[in-house]
């Protein structure tokens, strides 16, 4: 994308979900409380990031693609295993990957 | 800030809820530093990732929105994926406005900061004072620390260069299993086992979709797959027994905090 089109793909998504968060202390509780909208949202949102792990983690451009980045993902499991802080994990991630790339991996 | 009465400055809840309140807080800004930098390595410049982080305001969406961005999607799949992810948020504007009772500019406000980190806070609190005190507080907190810290990372992101070199590419990927990882755990097991298999399958479809599907799609399609469902499963999920109670849904709406 272009750096204007960068601009409008922020600014529009910012408002979607400031108006996400407005509609939910605006709109009569019985209407969005209900379970299956519940269990649903809860559902959409581990798939989304599910889905983000997956094509942050082994595609490039478009094709699937393994690299260090799988093997940072390894370590970054077993940091979550071990009840690791966020910060942490995502810096062994990086570190990870920095190490591997410059062992020579790709 | 919220009008406080000086009794709860002695309140020993309300005192709590600020101490819960501020270690949040922390503990989530320092994490802006991943996002600012991830942000800038994704292809944003840094005043495009501060935007996100001072009007998105919710980590989540944000990780996704750069990711989104930086793997090559366009504008429609960038809304739809940040929108679809911060969902959640607007559920939980449910579960704390009636706690809050905030109106006019107060309830904006109270809406923009209705986050995981103070929706958890303030739903963990013993009285509606400590509520109200763990839910601005958090907000507040967590808003002014993960602006700063975003601009941190934004800024030694921008710094640093080549993104594949420090890693910052695969740092990625481990953000959003951090992210994923505490809603694949939960006392309700038949609620947890759908949980995982629409995760597992939400990845697999991704994958499946990326050498054939303009990039965004993926994920979005993923989204897609969680709907369906959740609208087609009775509340039993995949380890559904006869005999279930097909309305005994549990709340899973519990916001999770992250850090």
């Amino acid at each position: 994308m272009s750096r204007l089109a960068v601009w409008w793909a922020v600014l529009a998504a910012s408002v979607v979900v400031l108006a996400t968060k407005v509609a939910g202390h605006l709109v009569p509780r019985a209407l969005l409380e209900r379970p299956r909208v519940v269990r649903t949202a809860a559902l959409v949102t581990a798939a989304l990031l599910a889905a983000l792990v997956a094509v942050q983690t082994a595609t490039t451009d478009g094709a699937l693609a393994l690299d260090a980045r799988l093997a940072a993902l390894a370590v970054a499991a077993v940091a979550l295993l071990l009840r690791a802080p966020f910060v942490l994990v995502v810096l062994l991630a990086a570190a990870t990957a920095a190490l591997l790339r410059w062992l020579g991996l790709p | 800030m919220p009008a406080r009465s000086p009794a709860d400055r002695t309140d020993p809840a309300v005192r709590s809820a600020v101490r819960t309140a501020l270690s949040v807080s922390v503990a989530t800004g320092l994490y802006g530093v991943s996002f600012g930098a991830l942000s800038v390595a994704a292809g944003l410049d840094v005043p495009q990732t501060m935007a996100l982080s001072l009007l998105m305001f919710s980590g989540g969406s944000q990780f996704a929105a750069v990711g989104v961005v930086g793997a090559g999607g366009g504008i429609g799949a960038v809304v739809a994926t940040a929108g679809l992810l911060g969902a959640r948020n607007g559920l939980y504007g449910v579960q704390v406005a009636p706690l809050l009772g905030a109106s006019g500019w107060r309830r904006v406000l109270a809406a923009h900061l209705t986050i995981d980190e103070s929706t958890a806070v303030a739903t963990a609190q013993p009285t509606p004072a400590a509520t109200r005190a763990g839910f601005w507080w958090t907000g507040a907190g967590v808003f002014v620390l993960w602006n700063a810290f975003s601009l941190l990372g934004a800024l030694l992101g921008d710094a640093l260069g080549d993104p594949r070199r420090y890693g910052l590419d695969a740092a990625a990927g481990a953000a959003f299993l951090a992210l994923l990882w505490p809603r694949l755990s939960g006392d309700d097991r038949r609620a947890t086992r759908t949980v995982r298999v629409v995760a597992v399958a939400a990845a697999a479809l991704a994958l499946a979709l990326t050498p054939v599907a303009p990039a965004g799609v993926p994920v979005l399609a993923a989204a897609a797959l969680a709907v369906v469902v959740g609208v087609l499963d009775g509340g039993g999920g995949a380890g559904a027994r006869a005999g279930g109670r097909p309305g005994g849904d549990e709340d899973d709406a519990a916001p999770v905090v992250t850090p």
